[in-house]
């Protein structure tokens, strides 16, 4: 087969005809970009067909990226986007399957089924629009927000102290752990691509600018520094906590961005491929299971 | 008439469902019809666990109080039921135990240790004394046994299943009939069938009563139906697991009780909005919150009705028994298929966990019914305008088609959109959807009706209520009309099943009458009630003397 044709459309087809309402500035638009180009990258570097891909999104501004993007898509509902992308792939094991999240999603609402997907080595990405706050509520803190982050609903300042998702992931089991800044957009989409084609969970955490509650643009410029040959030991849990660990969405402390951890483990859905596999008479299996109950 | 009542008792842990299971094989197996009421706490070890077995001529689908039979492990299961007993009652009891018993006692301690056999065999002892007191004969048991008993244990079993036959004496002879051996199933495990009848690929549910042994039916039986079982984290997590499957084109069913599907409403409401099909298993059992885990009820009939925010179209059905359970699990999960709506398939725990005979002739197969597939003519829109306000599906993964489903208010196309025709066109083609599928649903026995139409009285009830109802409609000579459908309620099948009703009586497992509350809704009179919400189905003759009060 002609591998163009199997290619299909080239990025700058990938932007739907809906109308964009982020804010100009917003993160949300690096990450729209490089998860196009990396999906176009990926049709004409490993012949996936378009047809093959789908987003899922929760609720909240990041949400609005499957809208954008001309791709298949199930628009969910918040914190959920996680379960619903297991089921597709466990029902279609050819589709690469790519949750965009929030911070205040899947961190807060979802939290559970982020961890559980992690535990059990679902086979899908999850990339994290983590801009440490809620946008599309106007403004109030997230799991992510800092120490003492004054938001609409916490006027005094929070006095909790934020978790780290990486941390949290690690510990539960995932098996491709990245980090990227939306302002690095380039390696952010490179990310996106080993995470997509990294089979069993991987999860991406992106520090995304909110220009509007949460403009963190200098103090991530000046932090953000991306890991290098021999920094990170990928395959070693230990190498990976240590690094994972430099930072704690706190402290201040130089952020590295990259993938910490990425190693090979049996893949979920695959345990339960065989049961469906065919096409098999289940009416006549009914009817045996009935003849032959005692 | 030959019907005998059999009831077992004892502790948690004692294998009391099994045991029960164990004597509605010794009368199938004579060709008896079996109904079996198990009655625990949620407990694991202690308590008292108690089963009903009766067998008749005829199908039976309830209890009654009085027993023939009782076999007691323990002095409860004796004191508690001293209103079973009566003159003719035989009862037998392990005298290790019981203190104060008349009957066969059977020194089950000694008989164990001596046949060097697992205290768990008592109950293969209980089995050989009931065929002695009942004239059975040890083939009959022995074949039960071999059923039932793992290989290993067999031998152990029949031994002692034998010292218990020796140590009773006839007392009546249940002759076998000139019928059929059926197969006794469980309300799960027939709507678990009838799901897999329908199309069923995968199952996902997260364990709790009276539906976790539907979980465990149809995940035993994983390779043998060729479908997937699932059970993730939390309910939230199941509905959204089947939406995700739906989406991408496999069959799914899930299943609970109210508790879960607490946790399923905000899933249900986006499956009514994103028009992805599941169905839903929902055991009801008594609450508020926690309520009485292990007993029953039909309690939840309004909140699975009105459940999940906004306004969509939904398949409401409560089967009340196997027959009916099965095909209209089956026809439940074709329809939400064909609709692209959410099908609830509304059970409890008497009809859920009770045991009955299947009878595989008594069914009428639902018709078959497909989804509905896009052509691949012109443009794909998920959401595509029809006149019966079903769009065509197209799954992710075929080529030169981008499939988008949405919580959000949406276009044709799937993309979000607030405009004031967008968002009436969307509601509007919703609404059209359960119009077509409440057209369809007048050709299906949505009501049904039983005995005679001109009695000048009629016993209204729905699901689990109907099999005491119908045998107590026959000791007055009255009629018994159920809805089957509850959504989209039937409104003309129910006009013409109650033309000449007479004097209406409404029975629910509930404190408020839910049925009646709903009928009321549609602008009929729902009579006068008989409620019971004391976690406990009607007996028979229970109910006969309510009736009687509101009859007489």
């Amino acid at each position: 087969m002609n591998p163009k044709r199997l290619a299909g459309k080239p990025a700058g087809e990938l932007i739907s005809p809906a109308e964009n309402t982020w804010c100009p500035g917003c993160g949300n638009f690096s990450i729209q970009h490089m998860m196009k180009s990396a999906i176009a990258e990926l049709v004409e570097e490993e012949g996936i067909p378009i047809q093959n891909f789908v987003l899922l999104g929760g609720i909240g501004c990041h949400g609005k990226l499957v809208d954008y993007l001309n791709v298949n898509s199930f628009y969910g509902i918040h914190g959920r986007s996680i379960p619903a992308a297991t089921g597709i792939r466990l029902a279609n094991p050819d589709l690469r399957v790519i949750c965009h999240v929030g911070d205040g999603d899947i961190y807060a609402e979802g939290l559970d089924h982020l961890i559980f997907a992690a535990k059990r080595n679902s086979d899908i990405t999850v990339i994290v629009h983590d801009n440490r706050v809620y946008g599309l509520t106007t403004g109030q803190y997230t799991p992510t927000s800092p120490f003492g982050f004054r938001g609409r609903s916490t006027p005094g300042g929070i006095t909790e102290r934020p978790i780290n998702p990486l941390a949290v992931m690690l510990a539960s089991g995932a098996t491709h752990v990245a980090r990227g800044y939306t302002k690095k957009i380039r390696h952010l989409k490179d990310l996106f691509k080993e995470a997509i084609m990294h089979r069993g969970f991987s999860f991406v955490d992106v520090l995304q600018i909110c220009v509007t509650y949460c403009n963190l643009t200098d103090y991530y410029n000046e932090h953000t520094y991306e890991l290098q040959e021999g920094d990170v030991e990928t395959g070693r849990f230990e190498s990976a906590s240590r690094k994972i660990r430099e930072w704690d969405y706190n402290q201040d402390a130089p952020i590295a961005l990259g993938t910490f951890y990425s190693v090979k483990r049996p893949i979920y859905e695959e345990e339960f491929q065989a049961l469906t596999a065919g096409r098999p008479d289940r009416r006549a299996l009914v009817q045996k299971v009935i003849e032959e109950w005692r | 008439m030959s019907e005998y009542s059999v009831l077992i008792g004892g502790k948690a842990g004692e294998g009391i469902n099994t045991a029960g299971l164990s004597i509605a094989g010794l009368f199938s197996r004579l060709g008896y019809r079996i109904y079996m009421y198990f009655d625990y706490p949620s407990l694991i070890r202690g308590g008292h666990n108690f089963a009903i077995i009766r067998a008749s001529e005829k199908a039976v689908r309830a209890h009654r109080t009085p027993v023939d039979v009782l076999l007691a492990f323990d002095q409860k299961s004796i004191d508690n039921h001293r209103d079973r007993i009566h003159d003719g009652t035989t009862i037998i009891y392990d005298a290790s135990v019981v203190v104060r018993g008349e009957g066969y006692g059977l020194p089950l301690d000694e008989i164990v240790e001596e046949e060097g056999a697992p205290p768990i065999t008592k109950n293969s002892a209980m089995l050989g004394a009931l065929s002695r007191v009942a004239g059975i004969e040890p083939v009959i048991y022995e074949d039960v046994l071999h059923a039932s008993v793992p290989a290993k244990y067999l031998d152990a079993n029949l031994r002692v299943a034998r010292r218990g036959y020796d140590a009773a004496g006839r007392v009546f002879v249940a002759e076998a009939l000139d019928a059929p051996t059926l197969p006794v199933l469980t309300g799960n495990e027939a709507t678990g069938l009838g799901l897999v009848y329908g199309g069923l690929e995968s199952y996902v549910a997260y364990p709790m009563t009276p539906t976790s042994n539907l979980l465990h039916f149809l995940a035993r039986r994983a390779e043998d139906l060729s479908i997937k079982v699932l059970h993730p984290e939390n309910e939230i997590s199941v509905i959204l697991m089947a939406l995700g499957l739906a989406y991408a084109g496999e069959k799914a069913a899930v299943g609970t009780s109210g508790g879960g599907f607490c946790l399923m409403t905000e899933g249900l409401s986006l499956a009514g909005m994103s028009e992805i099909p599941v169905t839903i298993v929902m055991g009801q059992r008594p609450g508020p919150s926690t309520g009485m885990p292990t007993y029953t009820a039909q309690s939840d009939l309004h909140f699975v009705l009105n459940a999940g925010q906004g306004e969509f179209p939904r398949f409401v059905v409560a089967p009340g028994d196997l027959e009916e359970t099965y095909t209209w699990s089956a026809a439940a999960l074709m329809l939400s298929w064909k609709y692209q709506v959410p099908s609830i398939i509304l059970t409890d725990k008497t009809l859920a966990e009770g045991a009955f005979s299947f009878d595989p002739a008594e069914i009428t197969l639902p018709p078959d019914r497909e989804p509905v597939f896009w052509d691949g003519n012109g443009g794909y829109q998920r959401y595509a305008k029809t006149e019966d306000g079903v769009s065509p599906l197209a799954l992710p993964g075929r080529e030169g088609v981008v499939v988008k489903v949405s919580s959000y208010a949406h276009d044709e196309a799937g993309f979000t959109t607030e405009t004031v025709e967008g968002v009436r066109d969307l509601q509007e083609k919703m609404l059209a959807k359960g119009e077509s599928l409440e057209r369809e649903l007048m050709t299906y026995p949505a009501v049904k009706t039983y005995g005679p139409h001109d009695a000048g009285t009629t016993i209204i009830c729905w699901g689990s209520e109907k099999g005491a109802c119908i045998e107590a409609a026959e000791s007055f000579g009255a009629q018994v009309v159920q809805p089957v459908v509850l959504a989209p309620f039937p409104v003309r099948l129910w006009k013409e099943a109650m033309i000449g009703a007479g004097k209406v009586i409404c029975v629910e497992n509930n404190s408020t009458g839910q049925l009646a509350r709903l009928l009321r809704q549609q602008g009929f009179d729902p009579g006068r009630l008989i409620l019971k919400y004391d976690g406990r189905p009607f007996a028979v003759d229970e109910l006969e003397a309510r009736l009687e009060e509101v009859i007489a």
